[in-house]
This record gives C-alpha cells, sequence and structure tokens, in this order.
C-alpha cells in the first residue's frame, strides 16, 4: 500500500510552502488548539487526521483565515505562507482567501449555473479579460476537476442540480478556477459515495503537481492512499507530523499508535 | 338562577368530579396506583371533563340560540299595521326589548310583582313615567303591542332560561355519574382524556376557520344586496366615485384602486429598500451585541398602533411636506405644488414607516435561512462580504424576499388607518404624488359612519369594497405563501 522510497526521496527537496509556528486558537475561554509548529510543503499532499473535536478544521480554517468570520475565535502565533505572516495587519484576508482556496466538508455550490458557479472566482478577482478568457478558465477548471465531460453540454444547468460527488467536484473546480497556491480540503469526501470518493482521490493526486493541498479526513486509509505527509492531532495539540509512510507503519508517539490502530477515535 | 350561578356549579362539580373519580379509581386498585391502568389523575381528568365539556357546549350554543328564536317568535306577534310610518320592524323590536329590560328592572328592585309585572296594562297605568322613576328612559309612550310583546318576550326567555339550567344541569350530572362509575382499575382512562384533548384542539380550530367563512359569507350576501340595487358593470368598470345619499350615485371602485395601489406603491417604495437593507446589515454585518439591542428595537416599530402613525402623518410627516412643496415663497423650494397636508406621499412615506419593521423580519428570517455553507463558500474563494451578500446570500433569499414584498404590500393595500387621516377624500385618477387621493379603505369607513341606512346602494357599495379588498389581499397572500414555502424546500 506504501510505496516508502519513492514518496519519501520525492518529498524531500520540497520547499516549504506554509509554516505555522507556535499556533494558538481560542473560541472565548476555551483553547481549541495549543502550541501547533508545522512546515506544510509546497507540491505536497498533507492530510490531518485525529479524533472528532480535536482541532483539524479549526487548524485548517487558520491557514486561510475563515476563522475570522467566527467572532469568539482568536488566533495566536505565527502563520507563515511563503515567508510573510498572513495575520500581518498589511495582509488583506480577502486577498489571502484568493492565494489559499477552500473545499468544504458538505458540497456547498452556489444557487448558480454550473458555468456561473465556475466563473464566480475569476470575476471577482478580475482573472478574465474577456467572455473569450472566462469560457476558457470555466473550461480547464472543470477539466482540473474531472467533471468537464459530464456537465459540458450543460452549463447553464443550476449546479444545485448535480449529484453528491458532481456538486463536490464542481466546487472543487470552482476553488482551482481562482489559481490558488494552497488548497485547503476540510473531510471533501465524507458525504460521497465511494465511487465519487475514487474519483475525488484521484483528483488530489493530479492537483499536487500544481498545488500544495491539505486534506483533514476521518479515514485513514485515504490518508495513507493520497497524502505523502500526515499530521495526527489530539486534544488541540499536534502529536505527531512526518512522512506518510512512517506515522502509519512506525509511529513514534503512542498515542498515534492507538489512534491508527482504533484504540483512540 | 343567573349563567354565572350555573357556570360555577358546573366548576364546582368538575373539580368534584376530579377528586370522586380519582379516588373511585384507587379504591378500586386497593389504594396501589401501580395496578392502575393510567396515573390516577388521569381518571380524576376524565370524570370532570365528562362532567364540564358537554354542558359547556351546550351552554354556550343555547346562549347563542335563545335570543334569536325569541326574537322570531316575539316579532310574528307585531302586525304590519302596528309599525308606524317611518319606522321599521327592526326598531319595534328594539323598543320592544326596551320595555322587557325596563319590566325586568322594576321587578328586581320590587317596584312591581312578577304577576303585575305580566298582567300590567297600558290603558291603566303610566309605564313610561313608573319605568323613568326607575331609571329606564323610553322615548315615547308605550303602545299595548308594544307592551304585550314585551311581556311576551320576558315569558318566553324566562322559561327559556329555566330550560336551559335544567338542560344543562342535567348533562352536567349525567356526565359526571356516566363516567363516574366506569371508572375502575382497568378503565383506559389515559387514552379517553388523550382523544378528549384532541377533540377540544379539533373543535378550537374549527371555530376560528367556520369563523372566518361565516365574515366572509356575510359580507357576500350584503354585496348581492348591493348588486341588487347598483349595476355591477359601473361598479367594476366606471371611472367615477360620486355617492350621493339622495340616490343616483355612481359608485366605482376604480379611482379608489388607483389610489390604494399608488399609496401602497409609494410604501413599498420606501419599506423595501430600508427594511431589506436594514435586514441585511443585522444579519451578516451587526456583532451579536448590536443584534439583540438593534432587533427589538425594530420590532417595537412594528407594534406600534397604525391610529399613531395617522396622527404622526396628519401632525408631522403632512405639514413638514407642504412646507417643502407648498407655500409658495415662503416653501423651502418656492412652489405651490402642495395645498394640503394630505396627500398620497404622506400618507405613502408613513405607511412605508410603518411597514420597515415588517420587511426587515421577515426578510431577515429568510436570510438567515440561507446556509451559512453557501456564505463560507464565496469568502472562501476570497470575496468580500459585500460581495457575499450581493451575489450569493440575495440571489440565494430572492424568492422568499419577494414573498416578504408581496406579504407587505397586501398589508398596504389593507391599511386604514393611516390613510383615513393621512391620504385625504377626493377619490380621482393622477399621477402627482402630492395631491389628496382616497383608497378603498378609506370610503369604506367613511360610508358607515354617521347616519346609515342598510338599505341604500350608498352603505352596501362598503361590503361590495370590502369583499374586492379581502379578495385582493387574500390573492397576494396565497401567491406569497405560495412562493415563500417552495423556497423553504429549496434548503431542506
Ligand atoms: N464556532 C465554534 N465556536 C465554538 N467552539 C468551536 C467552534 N468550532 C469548533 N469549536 C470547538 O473547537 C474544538 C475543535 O473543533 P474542530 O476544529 O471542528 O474539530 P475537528 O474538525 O477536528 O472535528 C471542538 O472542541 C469544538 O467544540
Ligand atoms: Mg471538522
Amino acid at each position: 500500500m506504501y510505496d516508502l522510497a519513492k514518496t519519501e526521496s520525492a518529498v524531500e527537496q520540497k520547499d516549504t510552502k506554509i509554516s505555522a509556528r507556535n499556533v494558538q486558537v481560542y473560541y472565548g475561554d476555551s483553547h481549541a488548539i495549543k502550541d501547533v509548529d508545522v512546515d506544510i510543503e509546497d507540491k505536497t499532499v498533507t492530510a490531518f487526521i485525529g479524533p472528532s473535536g480535536c482541532g483539524k478544521s479549526t487548524f485548517l480554517r487558520c491557514l486561510n483565515r475563515m476563522n475570522d468570520t467566527i467572532d469568539i475565535c482568536r488566533v495566536k502565533g505565527d502563520i507563515l505562507l511563503d515567508g510573510e505572516d498572513i495575520y500581518d495587519p498589511k495582509v488583506d484576508p480577502v486577498q489571502l482567501r484568493a492565494k489559499v482556496g477552500m473545499v468544504f466538508q458538505k458540497p456547498n455550490p452556489f444557487p448558480k449555473s454550473i458555468y456561473d458557479n465556475i466563473a464566480y472566482g475569476p470575476r471577482i478577482h478580475g482573472l478574465a479579460k474577456n467572455k473569450a478568457d472566462l469560457d476558457e478558465i470555466v473550461e480547464k477548471s472543470l477539466r482540473r476537476g474531472a467533471i468537464w465531460e459530464e456537465v459540458k453540454d450543460r452549463l447553464d444547468a443550476p449546479g444545485t442540480g448535480l449529484s453528491g460527488g458532481q456538486q463536490q467536484r464542481l466546487c472543487i473546480a470552482r476553488a482551482v478556477a481562482t489559481e490558488p497556491e494552497v488548497l485547503l480540503m476540510d473531510e471533501p469526501c465524507s458525504a460521497l459515495d465511494p465511487i465519487a470518493t475514487a474519483q475525488v482521490e484521484e483528483l488530489i493526486d493530479e492537483l499536487r503537481q500544481n498545488y500544495s493541498v491539505v486534506i483533514v479526513t476521518h479515514s485513514m486509509q485515504q490518508a495513507a492512499r493520497v497524502s505523502q505527509k500526515t499530521a495526527f492531532f489530539h486534544l488541540g495539540n499536534l502529536v505527531e507530523y512526518g512522512e506518510t509512510g512512517q506515522i502509519f507503519t512506525n509511529p513514534v508517539d503512542p498515542r498515534t499508535e492507538s489512534y491508527i490502530t482504533g484504540r483512540i477515535g | 338562577m343567573p349563567t354565572f350561578w350555573l357556570v360555577v356549579f358546573l366548576f364546582a362539580l368538575a373539580a368534584f368530579g376530579y377528586i370522586a373519580g380519582r379516588a373511585r379509581a384507587l379504591h378500586s386498585a386497593g389504594g396501589n396506583a401501580r395496578d392502575l391502568h393510567s396515573l390516577p389523575a388521569y381518571y380524576g381528568y376524565n370524570v370532570s371533563l365528562t362532567a364540564l365539556v358537554p354542558a359547556l357546549l351546550v351552554l354556550a350554543i343555547w346562549l347563542l340560540a335563545q335570543p334569536l328564536l325569541v326574537e322570531t317568535q316575539v316579532s310574528r306577534m307585531i302586525p304590519t299595521d302596528a309599525i308606524p310610518e317611518n319606522s321599521t320592524l327592526g326598531l319595534v323590536m328594539s323598543d320592544v326589548r326596551r320595555v322587557a329590560e325596563g319590566l325586568d328592572i322594576a321587578v328586581e328592585q320590587n317596584a312591581l310583582t312578577e304577576t303585575e309585572a305580566g298582567s300590567i296594562r297600558t290603558e291603566f297605568t303610566d309605564l313610561r313615567g313608573r319605568l323613568g322613576e326607575l331609571g329606564v328612559a323610553l322615548g315615547s309612550d308605550v303602545r299595548p303591542e308594544v307592551l304585550k310583546a314585551a311581556q311576551r318576550y320576558r315569558v318566553i326567555n324566562s322559561t327559556g332560561h329555566l330550560l336551559m339550567t335544567l338542560v344543562v344541569g342535567a348533562l352536567a350530572l349525567g356526565g359526571l355519574a356516566f363516567s363516574y362509575l366506569r371508572t375502575n382499575k382497568d378503565f383506559r382512562a389515559r387514552n379517553v382524556v388523550e382523544r378528549g384533548v384532541l377533540a377540544l384542539l379539533v373543535l378550537a380550530a374549527s371555530l376560528a376557520i367556520l369563523t372566518t367563512i361565516g365574515i366572509v359569507l356575510s359580507m357576500f350576501f350584503e354585496t348581492i344586496n348591493f348588486f341588487k340595487l347598483h349595476s355591477w358593470t359601473d361598479f367594476f368598470f366606471g371611472g367615477t366615485w360620486a355617492p350621493n345619499f339622495r340616490g343616483d350615485s355612481e359608485l366605482s371602485i376604480l379611482p379608489l384602486l388607483w389610489g390604494t395601489l399608488y399609496i401602497s406603491f409609494i410604501a413599498l417604495l420606501v419599506a423595501v429598500p430600508v427594511g431589506l437593507f436594514a435586514a441585511v446589515y443585522l444579519s451578516e454585518y451587526a456583532g451579536s451585541h448590536v443584534r439583540a439591542i438593534a432587533k427589538p428595537l425594530l420590532e417595537i416599530l412594528a407594534g406600534i398602533p397604525t391610529i399613531v402613525y395617522g396622527l404622526f402623518a396628519l401632525l408631522t410627516v403632512g405639514p413638514a411636506l407642504v412646507s417643502i412643496f407648498g407655500r409658495g415663497s415662503e416653501g423651502l423650494l418656492g412652489v405651490e405644488w402642495m395645498a394640503g397636508a394630505t396627500s398620497v406621499l404622506t400618507a405613502g412615506l408613513v405607511m412605508g414607516i410603518m411597514l420597515i419593521p415588517f420587511v426587515s423580519s421577515l426578510s431577515d428570517d429568510i436570510i438567515n435561512a440561507v446556509p451559512q455553507a453557501m456564505r463560507d463558500g464565496s469568502l472562501g474563494l476570497g470575496a468580500t462580504k459585500s460581495e457575499t451578500v450581493k451575489q450569493v446570500v440575495l440571489p440565494a433569499a430572492l424568492p422568499g424576499i419577494v414573498g416578504a414584498v408581496l406579504l407587505a404590500a397586501s398589508r398596504a393595500i389593507g391599511e386604514t388607518m393611516i390613510v383615513v387621516m393621512g391620504a385625504g377624500a377626493i377619490a380621482k385618477f393622477s399621477l402627482n404624488p402630492l395631491e389628496s387621493m382616497t383608497t378603498i379603505t378609506t370610503r369604506i369607513v367613511s360610508q358607515l359612519t354617521g347616519d346609515t341606512d342598510f338599505a341604500s346602494p350608498e352603505t352596501l357599495v362598503a361590503f361590495a369594497l370590502g369583499i374586492t379588498l379581502f379578495v385582493l389581499t387574500l390573492g397576494l397572500n396565497i401567491l406569497a405563501l405560495y412562493i415563500v414555502r417552495k423556497y423553504r424546500e429549496q434548503y431542506e
């Protein structure tokens, strides 16, 4: 299942894309993320695993400042994207989110046509010079989302009319259309059936060519299949972070081992 | 026994039934509540409800029906030639009731004995004088037919009352005995009480529906009377509203409908943008503290009686508009466009203010129903808050908002006090919002106030106007509810 030698040698030369140091997150008085240090590499799939409520989503949402939309949430520590602090007052969170895209647990297409769903980001950020340009972006993104063949004849149909798996691939295509550098995915397959899941996983593997992908997942098989690096969270702490193969075959921390063998979770 | 004591008796009986039923159930189980089918209290409820509910229902129906029956019985006694020239049977009957009341008071104060009251004759006694001493003033001398009718009225009434007391009392005692005897430890009191509760609820619901039907029917019959006296083509398609109590009026709804729709349109022009923006602010931008204060404040506006808005229109908004658009060289703009304080604009503005909380609170609910995932999706793509609102939240909420606007429109069309005080009384087709105009509701009020004769088309037209208004707002409401419901399904 794990092709260790190959992934390890492939990972070693990668640059650090996001570097988090000493990150603390509070919801009101409750301390949801404690002292997390992590380096996320470019052109790599990083998986976040851990039991429910351990803070995977919370940490993921720190990486594109989506936590700003929650009133009671406070983030401390440093998170650097390409060496720049994303929580610096000079940084515009709106611009940041165009660079660090996000795909959510439940497919959430807008109540618009398939075309307009994909064109949403490019229009907002002025990525297309004209209609032909926009058409091209839409087609390219839908192809990257592995859904072009299924929808190319009905781009005017509402995005909400697709099946769950198609909707999720549409959302991935929508996120890809703004040309992000990092793609965050919060349990993107939890609402999908096995076939749709396989399609999305294949897609994630392709996205790795261009992006740094961070995926939260509850399925350890999925983490093992798609990721090169894995981070294990437990009760708000980052317990262990390393090569996926090593985490799954030879974990250092006893908590990681218990989780992987199914004793906590 | 006066009805009050009858009701007290029923409730006392019910209380007694509760205790007795509970005790009997416990006794049949040898004092061990666990052997009972239901909790002991259910046996008590069962007995007291069977004693109380049927008796109360019969009492209520009897109290409603008896006056009607007595009226018809007694009015048959009055010969047609006994009705004076310029009077009607209705007026004579109200004399009869007054005299009967007077006799009742006289008996109560021992000025007359019961037999005297039944046998007294106007030929021998100055009844008007004697009743006058007791504080019952009569408009004219009591005529013999009226007195006889009044005496008959009293007799039937008191027999009816006696009969009612007997029937209701017997029913209560019978219910009590029946259910008391049925009570034993295996009796399924809980299930019976459940069915009883269900029946009560159904009764309440059907009462509400029946009243609505009753209201519509009564309007409907009066409307038919109107169309017997006045041509329906003039009413629906004519162009002039000129009621004339000497007859020969032109009674057409179109000019009134125009005024109504024009004022409602201006009201919506004010209420929809302001209400919608307020809702967007409250649901998307305001922090929880601001929201906790601003939302109730806005909803207080909705609780202000419309007559207060009417005063505001008459005393503040109207004069303010006049000082802007009127008074010639003394006015703010130096123009002479507006003569009086009442105008379409005055009423429309104030009605718009009234509708703001209505629109904003409905829209707020609808905007909140848009799933958070939708906003996250947009924000996650790097959209700003206002881009998200404009391009994702509002389009998603649009059908619901349209529904809210239609509901607001139907309130505007039916609104009365503000237009009575702010719009004026002139029925005409005009596009100038600074002129006085009048609406359907205002005309209904004015046709029915003052001296009215319910046989003339000038009065009956109010019912035709009313039912048209009803149909109009009903249609709008149904459309709005349909749209809102359809929208709800989308996110379930
Ligand atoms: N919006 C929020 N408000 C308050 N507490 C929250 C909120 N979101 C998450 N939490 C808390 O933060 C902790 C981590 O949650 P989360 O990051 O969603 O966990 P995971 O995604 O790993 O299941 C949990 O204890 C949760 O209750
Ligand atoms: Mg989560």
